[in-house]
């Protein structure tokens, strides 16, 4: 990875407005500004149409012969099927109140960054083949034919939106880019288009039930480790079930938390609760990812993935599914799981109800899916958790949204309620960055690769610059989350914009200040850190 | 913007010349009826064209808590469950411009660097304002169109007219909807963002209205026209008898300017961005509850049979690891597998 600029340097780099006119801008693809290609064999075993080699850096992309028949007929499939892409290409005003909402555009101040602009690259080859003064006035009402360039553009831009939403919240009409966004990615799939970072994932998923391709064994191995440094902090080994019929929940969370710092400890931060509690669960190997990058392709790959829950579910027998803290995998959860593999098994119970407390989620009652936060706030509120807060005394802490959950869902004071309880020093960053108003990590949607890093400092730019506010005045030094993309994308954020912020799920703070039946004395943390506040900790 | 405002200039001379010329009927009866044809069945074409596409997902942009446990309070406003919330939701947005109040203007600064947030309420302002002058303006034409002119009409001129300024009468309405239109026109002519991306399909219909405004109140204001005429004139228009020569030689051809603007409009309207009135309900990102995990919603074009990797290919794929790593199986490996 090339070294990045300062971020005085990255700030004061972003260009000025071009003077021409946007449609006479052909895409730029230099290094670090785009995402590597998908693998033609990878795109081959997924039997997505026309894989081919290519590379976004060349001047020809091998895109199929026919492409533009391709791409006309897909587009018009796409209006056919999504009344959302219709109205959302005839009643935007441009009145530009998304404009200055979007991540992207703040860190780059490319135009077509404008969540209004990335919209009209569509819209104005909608306008040419779809409404009548386009197909007359052409370029002068803002109509364009296809071309190899604006192929070219609308990938650079598709790649350049996290599908975050946020432009939706401000729209007067809820004109939302991130389904835009979709949309053109599902289009520029047809012609084989389509990006490593997220195709790698979606084919290992489909084979090893998980993105990283983690095969059953070696998934197991991995969280019997985790359990082993559970013990080692707490002197309690908690239970590992895998694959065990007859239990009454069936636990998924994303497969990156099983394998990554520091989203590893936010699985330990389960395997305790669950086991002080204990929880009748069990693990899957087969549905051993609760993430969906299928939901960064086409919505039959979302589909095609999610599926495996609701049939894991049927053949373990489990009553209800929990799931762990993940945000595009909730967006999925919320939104689409019922429509694409629903009803959910006859079998399983008609409302979800915790073991524990008794609480009924109704919230959940079609999908049968409750979320983690929901179930450990509904603990806390019943008194079910002997928690000593001042464990993490050492911390300030401070919490991001993800997107997903917050406008895709609207899960905000669960997570809060959970944090306060587990910490004694909390405090929110500004008003207009969190809840539904929340800045993107920079890289959700299938972005958070490598070799874009400059520019996933740029977009996270927003977040990174309100955490380091609430850094300086506060001396916030933690930050918690409930995403695991998250997890793997703000650490190197919080190092960039405001170095010293450590990031965690909401579930790692609960396991440390979680008292555990029989456990030894807690001299550190889930990290294997020695705990600075602990009585006679200093000895 | 310069040819939306040549084509508006040329709309408003091609129409005066007319007039003038002696084809007043041509301008104030033929169009009229034709634009109001095409624009009732240009917005119901647009509107089945719609509707013809599924919603196969419930999208709602979540705008605060869900309802979930119920010691946590819900946003219902702005994340409601139900459907009652939601007309509560479409309701704030189509009347208050609710979306559109929570507008900040972003500014990134060198220093530090850092993002200022400033609060920016004033396209809501302007864009509410508009559109309410806009709807009282185009109530009280309805003196013109009902004899005799009912009560509620004349109050609404009574109220607007309430400043007292000169004679006829100043109606506030009118010049605040004038200055609204300037606003919405200077933020596109100077705001840097909005310049870049605005398009003739944003000047053509800004400015036309502003033609419309301004013929209007000239006709009011300034080149008075005999009333007693326009009034005999529009009633005929409304009842489908439309008067003859004897009249409207009486009327100016501003009149018929005014009348040519409002046509054009009707006409524009369906084939553009202005569909943004009927649009806004049926956006799905609004006009649905957010409660899809507790109801199902369909999707017509789901392939219930659509493959998936099932459980026993993955177990084909992976029985000996499996086993060896002591996870249960369905089916246990052939003795033949092993040596
Ligand atoms: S806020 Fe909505 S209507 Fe306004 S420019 Fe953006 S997408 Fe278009
Ligand atoms: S969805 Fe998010 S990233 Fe995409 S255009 Fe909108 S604000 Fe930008």
């Amino acid at each position: 990875m090339a070294t990045l600029p300062t971020p005085q340097q990255l700030i004061a780099s972003r260009p000025a407005f071009p003077k021409e006119n946007w449609m006479d801008i052909k895409p730029d693809f230099k290094p670090g500004s785009f995402c590597y290609p998908a693998q033609k064999q990878t795109m081959e075993l997924l039997h997505m149409p026309n894989p081919h080699e290519w590379n976004p850096a060349d001047e020809d992309w091998n895109l199929p012969e026919n492409w533009e028949q391709i791409l006309i007929d897909a587009f018009e499939e796409r209006l056919k099927k999504h009344r959302s892409l219709k109205l959302f290409m005839d009643i935007c005003v441009r009145c530009g109140a998304c404009a200055d909402k979007c991540h992207f555009f703040l860190g780059t101040n490319d135009p077509k960054n404008m969540p209004v602009m990335r919209a009209e690259l569509l819209r104005s080859l909608y306008r040419k083949d779809h409404t009548m003064l386009g197909k007359i006035l052409g370029k002068k009402v803002g109509a364009r034919g296809w071309d190899k360039d604006v192929v070219k553009e609308l990938f650079s831009y598709a790649y350049q939106c996290t599908e975050c939403r946020r432009c939706s919240l401000y729209c007067p009409y809820g004109i939302d880019t991130a389904e835009i966004t979709a949309i053109v990615r599902e289009l520029l799939h047809e012609v084989g288009l389509g990006i490593h970072w997220i195709m790698d994932p979606v084919k290992n998923c489909n084979i090893t039930g998980n993105h990283l391709g983690i095969k059953p064994h070696s998934f197991v191995e991995i969280v019997e480790m985790l359990a082993d440094d559970c013990e080692e902090v707490c002197g309690i080994r908690p239970k590992t079930p895998f694959n065990e019929k007859g239990h009454e929940i069936l636990f998924i969370t994303p497969s990156g938390d099983v394998f990554a710092d520091p989203g590893v400890y936010t699985f330990m931060g389960y395997l305790m609760l669950f086991h002080e509690l204990g929880l009748d669960y069990t693990l899957s190997t087969y549905a051993s990812e609760g993430g969906n990058f299928g939901s960064f392709t086409t919505f039959n790959m979302a589909k095609k993935l999610n599926a495996k829950m609701y049939a894991e579910a049927e053949r373990l027998g489990s009553k209800w599914i929990l799931g762990g803290e993940c945000g595009h995998m909730w967006r999925v959860i919320n939104q689409y799981m019922d429509t694409y593999n629903g009803p959910a098994p006859a079998h399983m119970m008609d409302v979800p109800t915790s073991p524990i407390t008794g609480t009924q989620f109704t919230n959940a009652k079609s999908t049968k899916m409750v979320h983690i936060t929901e179930f450990t706030a509904d603990l806390i509120k019943h008194n079910k958790l002997k928690l000593d807060p001042s464990r993490n005394d050492h911390l300030i802490t401070t919490f991001h949204d993800s997107c997903n959950p917050a406008r895709g869902m609207g899960l905000l004071d669960e997570p809060r309620a959970v944090l306060k309880a587990v910490c004694n020093n909390f405090v929110e960053m500004p008003e207009k960055t969190i809840r539904e108003h929340t800045f993107c990590c920079g890289a959700g949607s299938g972005l958070n690769t490598e070799e874009i890093m400059e520019l996933r400092m740029r977009s996270g730019m927003p977040r990174g610059n309100a955490l380091r506010y609430v850094q300086q005045k506060y001396g916030v030094n933690h930050m918690a989350c409930v995403c695991a993309i998250d997890r793997a994308t703000l650490p190197p954020l919080a190092n960039y914009w405001a170095p010293g912020v450590s990031v965690s799920g909401v579930h790692e703070l609960v396991a440390n200040a979680l008292v555990m039946t029989g456990e030894k004395k807690r001299t550190m943390d889930l990290r294997q850190e020695d705990l600075p506040n602990v009585d006679g900790g200093d000895e | 913007m310069s040819t939306s405002l040549l084509v508006v200039l040329l709309i408003g001379v091609v129409a005066w010349l007319g007039a003038s010329l002696g084809l007043a009927s041509l301008f104030g009866v033929f169009l009229p009826y034709v634009a109001v044809i095409i624009f009732i069945a240009g917005v119901v074409w647009r509107m089945v064209y719609w509707s013809k596409s599924p919603v196969p997902f419930a999208i709602p942009t979540t705008g605060g808590q869900q309802a979930s446990l119920e010691w946590i309070k819900q946003a219902s406003l702005d994340n409601p469950s139900t459907k009652w919330g939601v007309v509560k939701r479409m309701f704030l947005e189509v009347f208050f411009f609710r979306s559109l109040f929570r507008n900040t203007y972003a500014e990134v600064r060198e220093d530090g660097p850092r993002i200022v947030y400033f609060s920016s309420k004033w396209l809501w302002c302007f864009a509410l304002l508009f559109h309410y002058c806009f709807l009282l303006v185009f109530i009280r034409h309805f003196r013109f169109f009902i004899d005799p002119v009912p009560a509620c009409i004349t109050f609404i001129e009574a109220v607007d007219g309430v400043l007292q300024i000169g004679a006829p009468r100043l109606y506030l309405t009118g010049v605040l909807l004038l200055t609204a239109l300037l606003f919405l026109l200077g933020r596109r002519l100077f705001n840097e963002r909005l310049r870049y991306l605005s398009l003739m399909n944003d000047y053509f219909p800004l400015l036309l209205i502003i033609a419309l405004v301004l013929s209007g109140m000239s006709l009011r204001y300034f080149i008075k026209t005999d009333i007693a005429s326009v009034k005999a004139f529009t009633m005929g228009l409304v009842t489908f008898q439309p008067v003859g020569a004897e009249v409207t030689k009486n009327i100016g051809s501003l009149f018929f300017v005014h009348l040519t603007y409002l046509s054009v409009l009707l006409m524009y309207f369906p084939f553009s961005k202005l569909m943004h009135a009927p649009g806004v309900f049926f956006s799905p990102t609004r006009n649905l509850p957010n409660n899809t995990r507790a109801v199902h919603h369909e999707n017509p074009w789901n392939d219930r049979n659509a493959p998936f990797t099932t459980y026993a290919e993955y177990e084909d794929t992976f029985r000996d690891v499996m086993v060896e790593a002591g996870l249960p199986v369905e089916k246990q490996p052939d003795a033949g597998d092993k040596e």
